[in-house]
């Protein structure tokens, strides 16, 4: 095993997986679509996992969404996690449903289908990971 | 195979804490208490199951039990699918036996959560849980993915913590009534709902423990298990149901796979819910348990916590629920962890559970789930070998 976390841990980006993170970088969100089915799918693949398309464009979305279920984790997994932080499921505008974190928010103001928008956050080593705050509306 | 298999030896070692000793030692132990419960020498048995454990990770855990042991077995295989490997391996091992790859299996799994991992080492394990590139690096802890599924069934069906905390409080009230687990102190609804925030709405008594232990049983065929014994647990029938790996990729947070693997497992054995004397559910926490109450028939969807509410999973009510005390009161040794409910299962349709036995038990269901409710198997025990 390895020593304690000290850092955040950072995703292994892919080939397949980079366009999505360089968009990060570039403060917007894609995702990928099939070509043949014009599905929308994350985590990003080699193939369209609804119906085995292979030609797979990256497109960017809206960023909005709902609050599919959430926690506060209240012993982090790491000294680099400074509990009490958020955990959330995001359903995406545009169908699809990533885990990410809500930011910008006091505990107990998050509730399941609560509007969410995306921001970005820097994760330490040049990776920028998308976030979400509360919309107001 | 409804009806061909039989469980003829069962056996734990001791759970809880128990410095000095390595999966490898308790599962060797608990393998030749089984294979002695069967009545049977080790030389008599040809297949032998058995996972990997966090504590002493090895490539092939199963050829090294069997090396441990000097058994020789012509069917030796390590299954791996986090809580859910004790019912896939017990599905494995019986198909074995129909299709005559094997004649007696030993299934034994130990792990040493407790003593065998450092604090460090244990959140290590926690992290690497959860999709590496777009799950890990938001910190979700274990608790966490779990709290995400009883904070959603909570908005869509009004749950509340004190149904969950009732789960808890079930799962104790059994373990009271037996030696062997790990948290015997009675508990209440207050205790649980007061006790230190884990993971919003998963408090510390949420949680299962995290225990050292090991567990084995012996299958056979039903026409040797009537020759060797008089009291032979029949495998009715058995279910697996495998939707994602990942929670955020789950198609639902509030109804699982849990529901494919019990009416796979229901169909075979010609029985529902309503048949089951009693039922071992897979409580790493306690929101799996409500989701799996409705899942497998026990209750209607969204009903989970009313049928908490009502007493039913108590010691005495009309579907005891985890009879030995569950991962949150018996043990929790990891990967192994579901092994502790299939013995109980088996001493309880013998008549031979002590204090806590289920009046005139006939069938159970056992069910576990590996991943964040990913990979589950249900089965279908019973006295009676139809």
């Amino acid at each position: 095993m390895s020593e304690p976390q000290m850092n955040k841990l950072l995703p292994p980006e892919t080939e397949v997986s980079r366009p999505f993170w360089d968009a990060c970088k570039q403060g917007e969100l894609q995702l990928q679509q099939c070509q043949s089915c014009d599905r929308l799918q994350f985590y990003p693949r080699t193939i369209c996992s609804h119906c085995g398309g292979r030609e797979l464009l990256w497109r960017p979305v809206s960023g909005r969404g709902k609050l599919a279920s959430y926690t506060i984790v209240q012993r982090g997994i790491s000294r680099a996690y400074e509990a009490p932080y958020y955990v959330v499921l995001v359903d995406l505008e545009e169908g699809v449903r990533m885990m990410s974190s809500l930011v910008e928010c006091e505990p107990g103001a998050a509730e399941v289908g609560a509007k969410v928008e995306v921001l970005f956050q820097d994760w330490g080593e040049g990776h920028v990971l998308p976030v979400f705050r509360l919309r107001d509306e | 195979m409804r009806g061909k298999v039989a469980f003829i030896g069962a056996a734990d070692t001791e759970v809880g804490k128990l410095p000095g000793r390595t999966p490898m030692e308790l599962c060797a132990e608990a393998a030749l208490k089984a294979i002695a419960d069967a009545g049977l020498k080790k030389s008599d048995v040809d297949g032998l199951l058995s996972c990997s454990a966090m504590a002493q990770p090895l490539m092939y855990p199963a050829e090294a039990l069997a090396e441990y042991l000097q058994m020789f077995p012509r069917y030796c295989m390590a299954v791996g699918a986090g809580g859910g490997t004790t019912f896939s391996a017990i599905h494995h091992a019986a198909s074995a036996i129909v299709t005559g790859m094997a004649d007696v299996i030993v299934v034994a799994m130990a792990d040493s959560m407790r003593s065998g991992l450092t604090r460090d080492q244990a959140m290590q394990v926690q992290a690497s849980t959860g999709h590496p590139e777009f799950e890990q690096p938001y910190g979700p802890t274990v608790p966490a993915y779990y709290a995400l599924i009883a904070q959603a069934h909570m908005a869509e069906f009004g749950t509340t913590s004190e149904q969950l905390a009732g789960i808890a409080v079930a799962c104790r009230e059994h373990a009271c009534l037996n030696p062997a687990a790990q948290m015997r102190d009675p508990m209440t609804v207050e205790d649980v709902v007061s006790s230190r925030m884990i993971a919003d709405p998963l408090h510390l008594l949420d949680c299962s423990l995290v225990s050292d232990g090991g567990s084995a049983v012996v299958l056979c065929s039903a026409e040797r298990a009537a020759e060797l014994r008089n009291d032979p647990v029949y495998l009715l029938g058995a279910g697996e149901g495998h939707t994602h790996e990942h929670i955020s990729a789950a198609h639902s947070l509030t109804t699982s796979a849990a529901k494919a693997a019990g009416e796979r497992a229901y169909q075979m054995a010609g029985l529902g819910p309503q048949d089951m004397s009693f039922a071992q559910l897979y409580d790493c926490f306690t929101p799996t348990v409500l989701v799996e109450l409705e899942d497998l028939g026990f209750c209607a969807k969204g009903e989970g916590g009313a049928f908490v509410d009502s007493g039913a999973l108590k010691p005495g009510g009309s579907l005891p629920v985890n009879t030995h005390g569950g991962l949150l009161s018996h043990s929790h040794p990891g990967n192994p962890g579901s092994m502790f409910a299939l013995t109980e299962s088996i001493w309880q349709l013998r008549h031979a559970a002590g204090e806590r036995q289920v009046a005139n038990a006939q069938h159970g269901l056992v069910h576990a789930q590996g991943g964040i409710m990913s990979s589950h198997t249900a089965l279908v025990l019973s006295r009676d070998g139809g």
